[in-house]
């Protein structure tokens, strides 16, 4: 059950992408962003980092890179895709999620836990968690307010593709639990057919009781599940 | 009469005795690419003219030490075949120029030290130094600071663990910005500066430009009022240029494609290239037309002069050449042979098949050193010495405390921390704001790092002995607090001028007091960086010795954070209750005064009471633990409230002015909070160790409560909280 980690030119979370994965007790490979098939792989994801030093716009660059033709491919036929942070940037401007990552509010890079609610537990990436759970998570970007045009954003949640929201983790909190200015508190979607995953928050950080929080676990337990059924 | 016979001296400002020298070394009149190579060599940021007969002082010796000073960073063991390089290095003129590039290049440059030991670069930490908080410079200073550190450290994907701020009016005018990068590596895989003979040398990385000329120089130089016109002096970093530089220098470091590593850093080509040859014992002829160049027309001088970041210097081994060319190439990167070793000690610059320049190594390598005569500056005395007896008490204790908690010293760090990225690579365990040191773990080991950088500029500017004492007692402190044992240190010593005897006396008493911290505390230092010339006609900064220390977890297991987090757990304090206000936060904060000699530093309790705390923590007695620093003993029980909002009630019995109780100084205490079932082994161990100790009293609730011998002083830990939070925030949103 390999899972294939792709490595953009700036990537720099690749290593605890995959770190994360062998925690679970999948398989997971680095693949250099100019490899052109991903025979063999039942699962992708795409790390956090700067791909291409964010140069131009975060993520616009490396959807040109060669894998991503492999990466549309396997989206397409239903293979669970997860793009985190910088992943998330690349795949909603290669078109296999709807909207975009703006600038957050305070236009400032924000590195500090988060409170996130796990809106459904039905994907091969949520199956983990119980529907409502509340997540300790650790964000860190510069470009993570979700924002989509008014239609797209209510064709997100007509067909639930929401699937991780910010969320105050203490009444104290309720005022400025989301950290970026995201649209409708969005920290993570699903395309419509729910294999293909972007999400800021870094679940990669939180798989482990010595790293402060293991809420992040479910994603790749959850993903390991999933590619078990298939397989 | 000699410079108008000369009009090179006046260009170069080489002082005519040292152009003496220089034509005596070379046997000859140097032509002006010679001069100009001999002039960014010999400046005090290469050369460390007027501060290495006073660093040799410094103790260099330990069992962990594996590489101590003379490379581009110290190397110290950490056990199961793994140890780690580490360094401090200043950017101080550049990020006063040009804030966000300046403190950008300077987090760049020192991961370049790091790579070249052949360690992966899995931490950074800076110390950076403002003036006036209120001022607009400080403010534009501390935003484009903060950026650019967050800019490089964030996109190259190291995290920024640790640090420290700290405002103090004689910054105004010259900040200071220290940036200390820890690598990994096995110990057998060290890398040194080294080349063999006949081999030829590799330029790697970015393009050779025209930013960054004469850096080395310029930061040598004490800041003018034509600082714009420095501007073209600041070297521009791109973290993503260095990230492939890192992997790619990594990768061909593992698969064993290369014999010697240099980073190029201050004085470019010239300094790496000069360098590498004179450690070798070798000469090095340099190419100058096969360097890759951004832009047309470069001069030999605007060549060799240049700072042009992201580029490193790699000898291969025999036969690795066309490996190591394919390597970078799959990074984008140049990677191209510019010269080759010789056999006579000479660096030799040829251009368009002209030898242009031609100076023997050791010439420029070994720059004259000079030691003068310090005096103490009679008004630092004059300060030190006025009598504190006469000090008002304040009406209202009460209010002392946020006021205290909200001054821009003892503020929360959370706006500038969470600027950088502190986790990425999975390994930080204790992130800023939780601990009084970070601490990293080390994956496939049950081992951690823990890592501290400090200074407190109050204390050195009043008696810099003293001070630097109390940096290196301080740091070692809060490593001991996290649990771990104190290794090694390296030292970022920023200074005025030391051609003046006050600058010189303040930069050889801060050695002296770290040689004797150092020796009394059995931490050696492997590596620094000296930084002079801060100093300008209307100010000089304190002298700053940011001392940078590294400390071993064997049991990652067995560690302590500083927030209390367990109800009815007892708070004890090692150490005395009272602190001394001379030299104090409080002092400064409630007075306005910055006066009276630093509270004084007992090394041998210091050194006893840090090996308490980490024997209590080893034996899984206490989680929790935190040093008693600036703002004393109320503040830092504020402090141990605010990472999980609980309270705690303490009761202080001594007599004595209640404000030196509460809010006094003193080095070598220790809060810790213990559960019944290990109070009494813990304080018995106290007893072992001679250590004086109180048991003040209990964690819990949501208020922190101080009970005097007359007074009750009582605070809603949620609104100390946000006296504490809110000021820096509002300067970075």
């Amino acid at each position: 059950m390999k899972v294939a980690v792709i490595q953009f030119p700036g990537s720099n979370c690749d290593q605890d992408a995959a770190w994360a994965l062998k925690w679970v007790g999948l398989e997971a490979e680095l693949i250099w962003h100019t490899a052109t098939h991903l025979e063999g792989f039942a699962a992708v994801v795409l790390p956090g980092g700067f791909s291409y030093g964010d140069y131009l716009r975060a993520g616009a660059l490396a959807k040109f890179s060669p894998v991503m033709a492999e990466v549309r491919r396997l989206a397409e036929r239903g293979n669970p895709v997860i793009g985190i942070c910088n992943g998330f940037q690349v795949l909603t401007e290669a078109g296999l999620l709807p909207g975009a990552l703006l600038a957050n509010t305070n236009l400032h890079f924000t590195c500090k836990e988060v409170g996130l609610r796990v809106e459904r537990n039905d994907t091969p990436f949520t199956q983990a968690y119980r529907p409502g759970e509340l997540l300790r998570l650790p964000i860190a970007h510069g470009e993570g307010r979700y924002y989509a045009d008014p239609e797209v954003l209510e064709g997100l949640e007509e067909r639930r593709q929401v699937v991780f929201r910010y969320a105050a983790l203490t009444p104290a909190a309720s005022a400025d639990y989301n950290p970026n200015g995201s649209l409708n508190d969005i920290a993570g979607i699903v395309n419509a057919r729910g294999n293909v995953l972007g999400l800021m928050p870094h679940p990669e950080r939180a798989v482990e009781a010595a790293l402060g929080t293991t809420d992040g676990l479910g994603v790749f337990e959850s993903l390991k599940a999933a590619l078990e059924v298939v397989a | 009469m000699e410079e108008t016979l000369n009009p090179l001296l006046q260009e170069t400002g080489i002082p005519p005795q040292e152009y003496a020298e220089i034509v005596r070394r070379m046997g000859r009149e140097p032509n002006r690419l010679e001069l100009y190579l001999f002039k960014v060599m010999w400046s005090e940021h290469c050369a460390y003219k007027n501060s290495r007969p006073l660093l040799k002082l410094l103790p260099k010796e330990g069992p962990a030490v594996l590489q101590g000073p003379g490379e581009n960073a110290g190397v110290v063991e950490i056990g199961e075949g793994w140890a780690v390089a580490f360094k401090i290095e200043s950017h101080n003129h550049p990020s006063a120029v040009e804030p966000v590039q300046g403190a950008a290049t300077g987090v760049g440059g020192i991961i370049r030290d790091i790579m070249a030991m052949g360690a992966r670069p899995i931490a950074l930490l800076n110390s950076l130094r403002f003036g006036d908080p209120q001022t607009p410079r400080t403010q534009y200073l501390e935003r484009g600071i903060v950026s650019g550190i967050a800019h490089y450290g964030n996109a190259i994907g190291i995290p920024t663990v640790g640090g420290e701020v700290y405002f103090h009016p004689d910054y105004q005018e010259n900040p200071l910005v220290n940036a200390m990068c820890v690598g990994l590596l096995r110990s057998d895989e060290l890398k040194r500066s080294l080349a063999s003979l006949g081999r030829p040398v590799y330029y790697a990385g970015a393009k050779t430009g025209r930013d960054g000329i004469g850096g080395a120089a310029f930061a040598s130089e004490e800041l003018t009022e034509d600082n714009e016109a420095k501007r073209p002096n600041v070297q521009v970093g791109d973290p993503f240029l260095g990230k492939l530089l890192l992997e790619g220098t990594l990768e061909a470091i593992r698969q064993d494609l290369v014999e010697g590593v240099q980073d190029m850093g201050a004085a470019g080509l010239t300094s790496s290239l000069s360098e590498m040859a004179h450690k070798s014992g070798l000469g090095i002829e340099l190419d100058l037309d096969r360097v890759p160049q951004r832009e047309a027309g470069m001069t030999p001088l605007e060549l060799m002069l240049s700072e042009s970041q992201e580029r490193m210097v790699l000898v291969p081994r025999p036969g690795k050449e066309a490996a190591l060319e394919a390597l970078f190439a799959r990074y984008g990167l140049d990677c191209v042979a510019v010269g080759h070793t010789l056999p006579q000690a000479v660096f030799r610059i040829v251009a368009g098949g002209q030898t242009v320049a031609e100076v023997p190594t050791q010439a420029l390598a070994e720059a004259p050193t000079y030691v003068r005569e310090g005096q103490e500056d009679p008004q630092v005395q004059a300060l030190r010495q006025r009598d504190l007896s006469g000090l008002p008490l304040p009406g209202d204790l009460h209010r002392v405390l946020p006021r205290l908690l909200a001054s821009p010293n003892l503020c929360s760090r959370a706006p500038v921390f969470e600027r950088y990225d502190h986790q990425v690579g999975t390994n930080t365990v204790l992130v800023p704001g939780k601990g009084d040191a970070a601490i990293v773990r080390i994956k496939g080991t049950g081992r951690a790092i823990a890592l501290k950088v400090d200074a407190n500029p109050r204390y050195s500017k009043l008696a810099p002995r003293l001070g630097a004492m109390h940096a290196l007692a301080e740091a070692t402190r809060n490593v001991s607090v996290v649990g771990a044992r104190p290794l090694a240190y390296t030292d970022g010593l920023n200074c005025g001028n030391p051609e003046t005897p006050e600058g010189y006396f303040e930069l050889s008493e801060t050695v002296h007091g770290l040689v004797e911290a150092s020796r009394e505390l059995g931490v050696p230092c492997v590596s620094g960086n000296v930084s002079l010339y801060n100093e300008g006609p209307s100010y000089r900064i304190p002298p700053t010795a940011m001392v940078g220390v590294v400390g071993l977890l064997d049991n990652l297991e067995r560690r302590a954070q500083m927030g209390f987090s367990k109800a009815g757990e007892f708070i004890v304090l090692i150490g005395e209750s009272w602190g001394e206000l001379g030299a104090s936060e409080y002092l400064w904060v409630m007075e306005g005064q910055e006066a009276g000699a630093p509270p004084s530093l007992d090394l041998k309790r210091e050194a006893t009471a840090q090996a308490a705390i980490r024997e209590l923590i080893a034996q899984g007695w206490t989680q929790t633990a935190h040093d008693v620093a600036e703002g004393g003993l109320a503040v830092a029980l504020a402090e141990m409230c605010f990472p999980y909002g609980l309270g705690a009630t303490v009761e202080l019995r001594d007599l004595g002015r209640a404000d030196a109780l509460l809010y006094g100084e003193a080095p070598s205490r220790i809060l810790f909070s213990v559960s019944q079932a290990h109070l009494q082994a813990a304080v018995g161990r106290l007893e072992g160790f001679g250590l004086p100790y109180r048991i003040l009293g209990q964690v819990g609730g949501e208020e922190l409560t101080l009970l005097l011998p007359k007074l009750r002083l009582s605070w809603s830990v949620s609104e100390l909280r946000r006296a504490w939070a809110t000021p820096l925030r509002e300067v970075l949103p």
